[in-house]
């Protein structure tokens, strides 16, 4: 069962090919993470897939159905959400009322006022639900964004560096919840550059170099390709 | 918060200062002094505080769509010069009787309404935010005002009623409300001073249900992040778009109310000191609360009547001034900045 699938999709702007052909096939319930090194194409990939921008060529299918010209907002509205590199919180609201805003398109009432006490729990934010969103750490605000992103109950995350500026320990922390996720039945996509939470999490990992499909495979494979040593890796590592 | 429904509950919230037994019972003073008010003042007193009054609503609509919409918007006026010339227009056709300019009044507030929405389509479909919508609003206000002004030949009319140019329409009825025996025709005195004073506090009291609904919530949401907001499943062109024709009605009807209360209109009414009066009474007051642009405003307006004392140009400097010292010393507007030092508890 395929979750997300591009097809030949294209992205220039002007002369500059910033995604090639890159077909790309996500199943239903895979933790995949897309690595590479910095200008591969990541972001505009990712993008690509939300709707913001149109691609020049080529096709994107979600859960069977064809969304490549769907405006961003309709693909969340169909199962898709997103948690982006820059803590995307809404700053100047408390907490708790990022969490309705996020919860309030399928909620309401009592049922409503649980969930965001629930998720204030699993996010350990419990103590700071009337803060202003910008004054949480960085950890946390990471952390709201992915609150308020899984809130959603989408059937595909994508997450751009979820780890962004965090600690180790709450990068481990990170991971194991988006792990957590995943068994709960979740497709999730991740941007990562930190290779240690891409060994933590990924079942499959796809390497973008120059717009393109460089490498695909398990972390184990992708880390013993020493091709991907040399692009991404630096040459030192191959051998580590 | 929003675990209790009812609209009454939508009265207080994260989007709006004051809650509480004590607001409340401070409101209650507010209107029952501003009721009180005519008892101890003389007509023309009452009269002219009708005037202030009726800029209030426009302030409280841009304070809707700027303050907790984010999207400056300088097309407050040429709303107000819509709805204020569509009110002549119909009245000067149709006459007062059978309730006519009840209805002229309805017509002219949707009229204002539309035109925001036709605009705000062009602008949030098209994509069009921050320095650019404030541009894209003022061009269209001022290209109002210079068609309004080209106006004075005979051939500009709509039936029988002349647009005049420069020199603006006048001697359409005031507002009147039909009653057995004699209609109740609402000039610039006392029972017009309690009609103006009851739409104020309808239009207060429900702006402040809008604002801390989930609609509020999610234009507040577009303010701080738009890209947050698209990604949670909103289609935040038709919350920005709808932001923007409700405050383009409180704009209309402050038109109808200002028209009919001097019972005429100019195309100056549109010009670029009118466009950015607003924007100055909110920022002064304090553009993200409902409260403080409504006490800003009266104060702002108050001030400049009184300066306008000593010749109106030292008015409209002492109004400059008095917007560049908000921005450099209280950027979140002098009202607002006078309500935490009080409060001190919120953020």
């Amino acid at each position: 069962m395929t979750m997300l699938e591009t097809r030949g999709l294209n992205k220039h702007f002007g002369g500059l090919q910033v995604t090639d052909d890159v077909n790309l096939v996500l199943a239903r319930g895979e933790l995949h993470c897309l690595i590479g090194p910095n200008g591969a194409g990541k972001s505009t990939f990712f993008r690509l897939i939300l709707g913001e921008y149109p691609p020049s060529s080529g096709q994107i299918l979600f859960d069977g159905a064809d969304i490549t010209r769907l405006p961003s907002h309709e693909r969340v509205r169909r199962g898709m959400s997103v948690k982006f590199q820059v803590p995307g919180v809404f700053q100047a609201l408390s907490v708790q009322q990022n969490l309705e805003i996020a919860l309030q398109h399928h909620l309401e009432g009592a049922s409503l006022a649980a969930e965001i006490d629930r998720l204030l729990g699993f996010l350990d934010l419990v103590a700071d639900r009337a803060q202003r969103a910008g004054n949480l750490s960085h950890g946390q605000k990471q952390w709201l964004e992915i609150g308020m992103a899984v809130s959603l109950k989408p059937s595909l995350l994508l997450l751009d560096e979820p780890t962004a500026g965090m600690s180790i320990e709450e990068t481990h922390a990170t991971g194991e919840m988006i792990k957590a996720l995943n068994a709960e039945g979740m497709t999730i996509l991740a941007v990562e550059h930190d290779m240690e939470f891409v060994r933590q999490v990924a079942q499959r990992v796809t390497v973008l170099h120059l717009g393109r499909i460089f490498a695909q495979g398990d972390i184990d494979a992708i880390t013993a390709d020493e091709r991907v040593a040399a692009i991404y890796l630096g040459q030192g590592h191959a051998h580590a | 918060m929003g675990a209790r429904g009812g609209m009454l509950h939508r009265l207080e919230g994260p989007q709006t200062l004051g809650r509480g037994r004590w607001f409340w019972l401070g409101f209650a003073i507010a209107v029952a002094l501003a009721c009180a008010y005519p008892l101890f003042e003389d007509d023309y007193t009452v009269g002219n505080t009708i005037y202030f009054f009726n800029w209030v609503f426009m302030a409280l609509g841009l304070c809707l769509i700027w303050g907790y919409g984010g999207m400056l918007s300088f097309g407050q006026t040429a709303l107000f010069g819509i709805s204020g010339y569509g009110y002549g227009i119909f009245v000067l056709n149709f006459g007062p009787d059978h309730g006519f300019t009840l209805i002229a009044a309805l017509v002219a507030v949707a009229a204002a309404a539309l035109f925001a929405a036709a605009i705000g389509y062009f602008l949030f479909w098209g994509r069009i935010g921050g320095v650019f919508l404030g541009i894209v609003t003022l061009s269209v206000t001022l290209v109002l005002e210079r068609f309004m002004a080209q106006t004075a030949g005979p051939e500009w009319h709509v039936g029988t009623a002349r647009l005049n140019g420069f020199n603006g329409m006048s001697g359409m009825a005031p507002l009147t409300i039909p009653w057995p025996g004699d209609d109740i025709v609402l000039s610039p005195d006392v029972p017009l001073y309690y009609v103006v004073l009851g739409l104020l506090v309808l239009a207060y009291l429900g702006l402040r249900i809008l604002v801390n609904s989930s609609f509020g919530n999610v234009l507040v949401a577009i303010r701080e992040n738009p890209q947050r907001a698209t990604m949670l499943g909103y289609d935040i062109r038709r919350y920005q778009l709808a932001a923007f024709a409700i405050g383009g009605a409180f704009a209309g009807l402050s038109g109808v109310l200002y028209t009919s209360w001097g019972q005429y209109i100019t195309p100056s009414s549109m010009g670029l000191t009118a466009a950015s009066l607003p924007v100055v009474w909110v920022a002064v007051g304090g553009r993200s609360d409902l409260t403080t642009t409504l006490v800003g405003t009266l104060l702002v307006i108050g001030a400049f009547q009184a300066l306008t004392v000593y010749g109106s140009q030292y008015a409209l400097v002492a109004m400059g001034v008095l917007l560049v010292l908000t921005v450099l010393a209280a950027p979140q507007g002098l009202v607002m900045a006078a309500a935490r030092l009080v409060t001190r508890r919120r953020p």
